[in-house]
């Protein structure tokens, strides 16, 4: 079986006729721009970080300490977010949330993918290109008609509320990328399975399933990022501090009057920002691969 | 490969009969399959876009259902100065944002294609901005910007380019200009990565052909890379600017609209009357507003692929 496991694209660009320029405009050409690139995209970063580390006295005295760098890092920013305040609670929420909702939207998307890719029923076609464009409506006209049905469910300010209104961008996006991902899996495996006499079930679950696990996976940390990263939903459905998601409650629950409290906000944007972090960096050849798959038309 | 099978077994029931003909037709399996997605989808987003459409001709609020009023929010909104000014605004912060995204991804992607040391570090790098929340990198942004402690302009006073702190969020040509350049931060390695993918479907031997039949690299650009490039820049690009039309985070994090509505954008325009304000009814209609616009740009990236297609001498 290992045979027809996608096989990783040769790349064509190894090299290719980079020999023919010479070092120094090299240099000029691709290292000095991608140098301004990698600090401009990165300084962000690197500023949240050091002012999550940062004592107050250091942050606002540019006078006495250059401020790109730290004199004496202290822990204290990040003790108070996770000890004072509602921070773990938030993050609590956004992993239950996120992750309910990810396989939620596998789930419906895998189903669904098999169906409009494989199965080929009649009108396949057409709800294949109406899954697409499902894909195109943004939250943001959805979400005043939402907030009308969640206050109606009696889903307002519940987890439900936001578990069961992510799949409205998760599922066309998982069941676009599942569908891109179902193509390159040979017909010939499923028909011989067909002729050893499987059910379209036992298909599904002993052959295309099992060849797709770095389809679903990509499938499922995008959904799971995008849950996470969601913010208008969030911050429209949730009201009281406890139910609320690391974006909102950031945002929402840290900013008080008009004392900032930049260390404390910056360590927040960190710590929220870490896990999708660490979940691309381990997946991000995976990533780039199932990009491209599914931009392939 | 044993697998055991309804059809060889002895004399099957009626009912499991009547089962296995129904697993066997593609139309009812698929309908069986497709139900769950179908039902998340038509309950949560057509339903919801039909209850938009209709609540932008009521009078609804917070609490209160609301009756038809026909085209009345809509009549109430063309004499609106802030609306006209939230819809110039998006435009304005679409079309920039996006054609510095587009200009800047694509440098990047035909950077990241070359040979490079550390070549999959680097594309790890560059997804950064993407992969980080946007209401948390939009957190930063405003510590960056921020009246008194900005470290841009603390940046530039010591390298004496300017003599007193910049007010990026405070003064409106100002603000518009620092919110359309944290959305371009945010946009580039998207459009880099997507890019990047589609260069590294080019065969390197066009390029060689190319330049044996003496091209110069502008032209191997021009003649070879864009052109197969073209596809995917319109899929890309068609998503960078619905999802940059109809931004929301980065500017109700940043500036929340003001100074003086100088950078309110539609969504955060609906989303202040909508849902701060209680006017759900008019919230609805700035919304539904959004759709044509959003039309508009979606067939335009359409026929522009079609029409690239028609040229190449490829098929439909």
């Amino acid at each position: 079986m290992a045979t027809i496991k996608k096989t990783k694209r040769p790349e064509l660009d190894e090299g290719g006729m980079g020999y023919l320029q010479s070092l120094p405009r090299r240099v000029v050409t691709v290292y000095l721009p991608l140098l301004v690139f990698v600090i401009v995209l990165l300084f962000p970063f690197y500023w949240m970080t050091i002012t999550a580390i940062k004592p107050n006295h250091e942050m606002t005295d540019y006078a006495n300490f250059n401020p790109f760098w730290v004199v004496h890092p202290t822990f204290e920013h990040i003790r108070y977010l996770l000890l004072d305040t509602s921070y773990p609670g938030w993050l609590l929420n956004t992993i239950i949330i996120s992750t309910a909702a990810t396989f939620l939207s596998l789930l419906a998307a895998v189903f669904a993918a098999y169906a409009i890719e494989r199965l080929r029923f009649s009108g396949a076609r057409q709800v294949g290109l109406a899954i697409f464009l499902a894909y195109l409506v943004p939250p943001s006209i959805l979400f005043i008609p939402l907030s009308v049905m969640v206050f109606n469910l009696g889903l307002y300010d519940t987890p439900f509320a936001l578990i069961l209104t992510y799949p409205t961008f998760l599922v066309p996006f998982c069941t676009w990328l599942l569908m891109g991902y179902f193509r390159s899996i040979p017909f010939e495996l499923e028909e011989c399975a067909l002729i050893d006499g499987a059910s379209r079930w036992q298909i599904l679950t002993k052959i295309v399933l099992p060849l797709s696990v770095p389809g679903l996976i990509s499938a499922g940390i995008f959904a799971f990022t995008l849950s996470w990263n969601e913010f208008i939903y969030a911050l429209t459905f949730i009201q009281s501090s406890e139910n609320k998601t690391v974006p909102v409650g950031v945002l929402t629950e840290l900013v008080r009057s008009d004392v900032y409290e930049w260390g404390a906000l910056m360590a927040g944007a960190l710590i929220g920002s870490l896990p999708v972090v660490v979940l691309y960096s381990f997946f991000v050849e995976h990533y780039v691969s199932s990009m491209t798959g599914a931009v392939k038309e | 490969m044993a697998v055991s099978s309804a059809a060889v077994q002895p004399r099957p029931s009626i009912l499991s009969r009547s089962l296995s003909l129904l697993a066997d037709s593609r139309n009812a399996l698929g309908f069986g399959f497709m139900l769950p997605a179908a039902a998340l989808l038509l309950v949560f987003l057509t339903y919801p876009l039909g209850l938009g459409i209709w609540l932008g001709f009521t009078d609804a609020r917070i609490g209160r259902p609301g009756i038809f009023i026909g085209i009345e929010n809509y009549q109430y909104l063309s004499d609106d100065a802030v609306f006209w000014l939230s819809v110039f605004n998006t435009l304005l912060y679409t079309i920039s944002a996006s054609i510095l995204k587009f200009a800047l991804g694509l440098w990047l992607a035909l950077i990241l294609n070359q040979n490079l040391p550390f070549k999959s570090f680097f594309r790890a790098i560059v997804l950064l901005p993407w992969v980080v929340p946007t209401v948390l990198s939009a957190i930063a942004f405003w510590w960056i910007y921020d009246s008194q402690f900005s470290i841009l302009s603390w940046a530039l006073m010591e390298m004496g380019l300017i003599d007193h702190r910049i007010n990026f969020l405070g003064d409106p040509v100002n603000a518009r200009a620092s919110v359309i350049a944290a959305n371009i931060w945010r946009g580039i390695p998207f459009v880099a990565i997507t890019l990047l993918a589609g260069l590294q479907t080019i065969p390197q031997s066009l390029y060689e052909a190319a330049t044996l039949d003496g091209a110069s690299r502008w032209q191997l650009f021009r003649f070879v890379t864009l052109p197969l490039l073209t596809p995917i820049i319109a899929i890309t690009m068609t998503f960078s600017v619905l999802f940059t039309f109809t931004d929301f985070q980065l500017i109700y994090v940043l500036t929340r609209g003001g100074p003086v509505n100088a950078t309110h954008l539609m969504a955060t325009l609906s989303f202040q009357r909508g849902i701060s304000g209680g006017q759900l009814g008019e919230g609805a209609a700035i919304a539904v507003a959004m759709i044509p616009f959003l039309l508009a740009a979606i067939l335009f990236s359409y026929f522009g692929l079609q029409r690239r297609k028609w040229q190449q001498g490829g098929g439909d």
